[in-house]
C-alpha cells in the first residue's frame, strides 16, 4: 500500500442554499479543492452522498458531477453509507490511490436537503433507519436518538444540562466559522427552554438540515511532497458495521460500530486515544457525541457528559471535539459531513483554522457516523 | 392630486384561540404563541364569505366618501377565496352597492397581495381619468389545512377603499411594485388547501420582496424610514413585520399602530389594508404613511400616502377597525370552527 496525503480542501458557505442546485454546490466546493491544490485535472472522483433520489430526484451523481466538474471520461463512483456517506468516500478514495489504482482522486461529498418540505426530508432521513423494524412503527431520528439519551441519562446519570453543553460548545467553535450554517452562539438556557422534540431532546439538541458540499484532493504522499502545502497523511482508516435497528443491539448507549472503526484506525495508524490532538465527530444529536467520545475510548463509558461540563472537549480543552462547529452548528448536509470533517482536520493540521485554531495541532480524528450508528467510518491525519 | 377618499373595514365577530386549536392538534400552544406572536384570529359566520365582507367593507368606505355609488366607475375584489372559481365576485359587490351597469368589474388574485393589487388599479385608472371613483377592496376567508401551521393564523376580514380626485383623505404620493418568480405558496385547481415552502416562504419570498418594494419606494420619493408617521407591512404573523420593520430602519411604535395581526390572525388580501384601515382611524393631517403588502409568488406593492385634513371630518362616520377587532367577540371551539370554515364533509 502507498501512503496517501491530502493536498487540496474545500468547503462553500453551508446553508438553506435555495438559489444553487446539487451540482452546483458540488462544483463550486471541488473547484475549492482544486484550486488549493493547484491542478485541474484528476485520475478519478468518489461522491459520498446519501439520497439524492429522494431528495433532488436526481440518481447517476458520479457521471453528473464529474461532467459538471469538466473531468470527464474520468472514472467516477458514488458511495452511499446513510449519513456515513462522506466518511466512506473519503475511505474509497483513500484506498483508490493506496492501492496505486489512481494517483489523484478529488474525494467530494453533497447533499441538497432543503429543496423537500420537512414531512419528505424526514421521511428521507428516516431511510436510513430499519423500515420494517423501525420506521413503520412511527419513529424517526430525533425519536431514536431520544431513546438513547434517556437511556445514557439512566444508566450513567448523565444530565439535561450535560447534553445542553455539547450545544453551547459547538455552537461556540461554531461561531468562529464563518462557513457554518449557524454561526451563532447558544446559552445552556436557550437550548433547555427550546422547543421539544422528543424527550428529552430539544431543537437545539438537534443538528440542521442544511445544503452543502465539501472536497478533498488524495494522492501519494510522494506526490504530495511536490505540491506547497504541508503534507497531511491520512495515516488510517477504519470502518465498522453493526445491525441498524437500535432494538437489535446489545446497549444502546454504546455505539459498537464507533468502538471497532476507531480500534482499527488506532491499530493502522499506530497510535492511541491520548496521541490525538483534535477530533471532529458525528453530532448529528448532542447525545451522540457523549456516546462517540466513549467509545473513542476518549473517555472512561458513563463519563462523556462530565467530560463535556469538566470543559475537556472545548476549544482550549485536553482535546477539542468539533472545533469546526459540529454538526450542530456547522450544519448537516448528510452526505458532505463525512468530507467536511476531514476539510477541518487538515485545515487544522496546516494551521489554517483562524480564529478556532486548535495550537499545535499534529494529529487529528474524524469520526462519521451512519444511522444510529448502523455503521461508522474513523481516519486519522497527521502532517509531516 | 389623486387619493383615498373613503374607506372601510369589516371584521367577523367570531374568533378561535391558538389553545383551542392546539389542543386539537396535540400541539404546544405556548410555542406557537411565541413563535407566531398570535394570540387568536377571526372565523368567518357560515354566512359570511369574501363577497359579504366585500360589501360590508364597501359600504362602510361609501359612508366617509360621501359620494354617490353610480360615479364609481370601476370596482375590484382582490381575494384568493372567491367563492366561485368561474364567476365573477366583483359583479354581486357592484350591484350591491348601486354601482350597476356603467362600471367595469375584475377579481384579482394574487395570494396575500390580491386586494392591494386592485387598489394599484383603481388608483391608476383615476389617476389616468378614465374613471371618476375606482373601489377596491382586499378580502379573504383564509385557508389553511387542519393541523398545518398555517391554521393558526389564516383570519378572514375585508378592506375596501375607493379613489377619486376630490376631498381626498389621504393623497397617493408614490407607488412602487416589485415582483419576482418566487413559488413559496401555492394552491392548484381542485386542492381544498394551500401548500407552502416552509421557512423558503421567509428569506427568499417575504423579506426579499418587501425589502425590495419598500427601499424601492423610498428611493423613488426621496424618503428614509424617519420620515413616515406610520408603517404598515403585510402581517402573515406578528413576528414578520417587525424583522421586516429592523431590516430596514423602521421602529416599533411606526409598526404598532396597523399591527393587527397578534388577535386577528392574517387575513391574506386584507391584512396589510386592514393594517392602513386601522393606521387611518388614528392619522393626523399631514402624517406621512407607508404601507407594503406581500403576495406569495411573489410580489410587493407599496404606496406612499399623504394624510389630509378631510380625516378629522370622515373618520367617525363609520366604525373603526380596532373597534371591530376588539368589541363583540364570539369565542369558537374548534368543533364548530371547523363546521363554520367547512372542515367537516356532509353527505351529499
Amino acid at each position: 500500500m502507498r501512503d496517501v496525503a491530502v493536498i487540496g480542501v474545500g468547503m462553500n458557505k453551508w446553508g438553506e442554499l435555495w438559489e444553487k442546485s446539487l451540482r452546483q454546490v458540488f462544483t463550486e466546493a471541488a473547484i475549492l479543492a482544486l484550486d488549493d491544490a493547484g491542478i485541474d485535472k484528476i485520475d478519478s472522483l468518489i461522491v459520498g452522498c446519501m439520497s439524492s433520489g429522494l431528495f433532488v430526484g436526481q440518481e447517476h451523481l458520479s457521471s453528473l458531477l464529474a461532467d459538471y466538474l469538466g473531468q470527464v471520461p474520468v472514472p467516477a463512483a458514488r458511495v452511499e453509507s446513510a449519513c456515513a456517506s462522506g466518511g466512506l468516500a473519503l475511505r474509497m478514495g483513500f484506498i483508490e490511490v493506496a492501492s496505486g489504482m489512481s494517483d489523484v482522486v478529488l474525494v467530494g461529498g453533497v447533499e441538497k436537503m432543503t429543496d423537500v418540505n420537512g414531512h419528505e426530508a424526514t421521511f428521507a432521513l428516516g431511510t436510513a433507519a430499519d423500515q420494517e423494524y423501525e420506521c413503520y412503527h412511527g419513529i424517526t431520528f430525533p425519536g431514536l436518538y431520544a431513546l438513547m439519551a434517556r437511556a445514557h441519562m439512566e444508566k450513567y446519570g448523565t444530565t439535561r444540562e450535560q447534553l445542553a453543553m455539547v450545544a453551547v460548545k459547538n455552537h461556540y467553535n461554531g461561531s468562529l466559522n464563518p462557513l457554518a450554517q449557524y454561526p451563532f452562539k447558544v446559552s445552556v438556557e436557550t437550548v433547555l427552554n427550546s422547543v421539544m422534540v422528543a424527550d428529552p431532546l430539544r431543537i437545539l439538541d438537534c443538528s440542521p438540515i442544511t445544503d452543502g458540499a465539501a472536497a478533498l484532493v488524495l494522492c501519494p504522499v510522494e506526490l504530495a511532497k511536490k505540491f506547497k502545502k504541508p503534507v497531511v497523511r491520512v495515516i488510517a482508516s477504519g470502518m465498522a458495521t453493526d445491525a441498524i435497528a437500535l432494538s437489535s443491539r446489545q446497549d444502546i448507549t454504546w455505539i459498537e460500530s464507533t468502538f471497532h472503526a476507531a480500534k482499527k484506525a488506532y491499530a493502522m495508524a499506530g497510535k492511541k486515544p491520548e496521541d490525538i490532538d483534535l477530533i471532529e465527530v458525528h453530532d448529528c444529536f448532542t447525545i451522540a457525541e457523549i456516546c462517540v467520545m466513549e467509545a473513542l475510548g476518549l473517555v472512561e463509558k458513563g463519563k462523556g457528559g462530565k467530560a463535556v461540563q469538566d470543559g475537556l472537549t472545548s476549544l482550549q480543552g485536553k482535546i477539542p471535539v468539533n472545533a469546526s462547529g459540529g454538526l450542530k452548528s456547522k450544519g448537516h448536509p448528510v452526505g458532505a459531513t463525512g468530507v467536511a470533517q476531514a476539510v477541518e482536520i487538515v485545515k487544522q493540521l496546516r494551521g489554517e483554522a483562524g480564529p478556532r485554531q486548535v495550537k499545535d495541532a499534529k494529529i487529528g480524528l474524524t469520526q462519521n457516523m451512519g444511522g444510529s450508528g448502523g455503521s461508522s467510518v474513523v481516519h486519522i491525519f497527521e502532517r509531516d | 392630486m389623486e387619493g383615498i377618499i373613503g374607506y372601510g373595514a369589516c371584521i367577523p365577530r367570531n374568533r378561535i384561540k391558538v389553545e383551542e386549536i392546539a389542543k386539537v392538534w396535540g400541539a404546544d400552544a405556548p410555542s406557537y404563541r411565541k413563535g407566531l406572536l398570535v394570540e387568536e384570529k377571526s372565523v368567518p359566520s357560515p354566512d359570511q364569505d369574501t363577497i359579504t365582507m366585500s360589501v360590508e367593507a364597501s359600504k362602510l368606505a361609501l359612508k366617509r366618501a360621501g359620494i354617490d355609488p353610480k360615479e364609481i366607475g370601476a370596482v375590484y375584489i382582490g381575494s384568493e377565496s372567491h367563492p366561485y372559481a368561474v364567476k365573477p365576485s366583483g359583479t354581486v359587490l357592484a350591484e350591491a352597492i348601486g354601482a350597476t351597469p356603467d362600471v367595469h368589474t375584475a377579481d384579482f388574485e394574487f395570494a396575500c397581495k390580491a386586494g392591494t393589487e386592485g387598489m394599484f388599479v383603481a388608483l391608476s385608472l383615476v389617476k389616468a381619468g378614465q374613471v371618476k371613483y375606482g373601489l377596491a377592496v382586499g378580502a379573504d376567508t383564509s385557508q389553511g389545512a387542519p393541523g398545518d401551521a398555517l391554521e393558526y393564523t389564516a383570519a378572514a376580514g375585508a378592506a375596501a377603499y375607493i379613489f377619486g380626485r376630490e376631498k381626498i383623505v389621504a393623497e397617493a404620493l408614490e407607488t412602487y411594485s416589485y415582483t419576482t418568480d418566487t413559488p413559496d405558496f401555492w394552491r392548484r385547481e381542485y386542492q381544498y388547501y394551500p401548500q407552502h415552502g416552509g421557512r423558503f416562504t421567509g428569506e427568499p419570498a417575504y423579506f426579499k420582496h418587501i425589502t425590495g418594494a419598500a427601499k424601492g419606494i423610498m428611493e423613488k420619493s426621496g424618503l428614509k424610514p424617519a420620515d413616515f408617521q406610520y408603517v404598515i407591512f403585510h402581517q402573515p404573523n406578528g413576528k414578520f413585520p417587525f424583522r421586516v420593520g429592523d431590516m430596514l430602519g423602521f421602529a416599533k411604535k411606526q409598526i404598532e399602530p396597523g399591527w393587527l395581526v397578534n388577535k386577528l390572525g392574517n387575513t391574506y388580501s386584507g391584512s396589510s389594508p386592514l393594517g392602513l384601515t386601522a393606521t387611518l382611524d388614528i392619522a393626523k393631517p399631514g402624517d406621512l404613511i407607508l404601507i407594503v403588502s406581500y403576495g406569495s409568488g411573489a410580489g410587493s406593492d407599496a404606496f406612499v400616502l399623504k394624510v389630509t385634513e378631510r380625516i378629522d371630518e370622515v373618520r367617525d362616520l363609520a366604525p373603526k377597525t380596532r373597534e371591530l377587532l376588539d368589541k363583540n367577540k364570539n369565542y369558537l371551539e374548534y368543533g364548530a370552527y371547523a363546521k363554520f370554515r367547512h372542515k367537516i364533509r356532509k353527505a351529499e
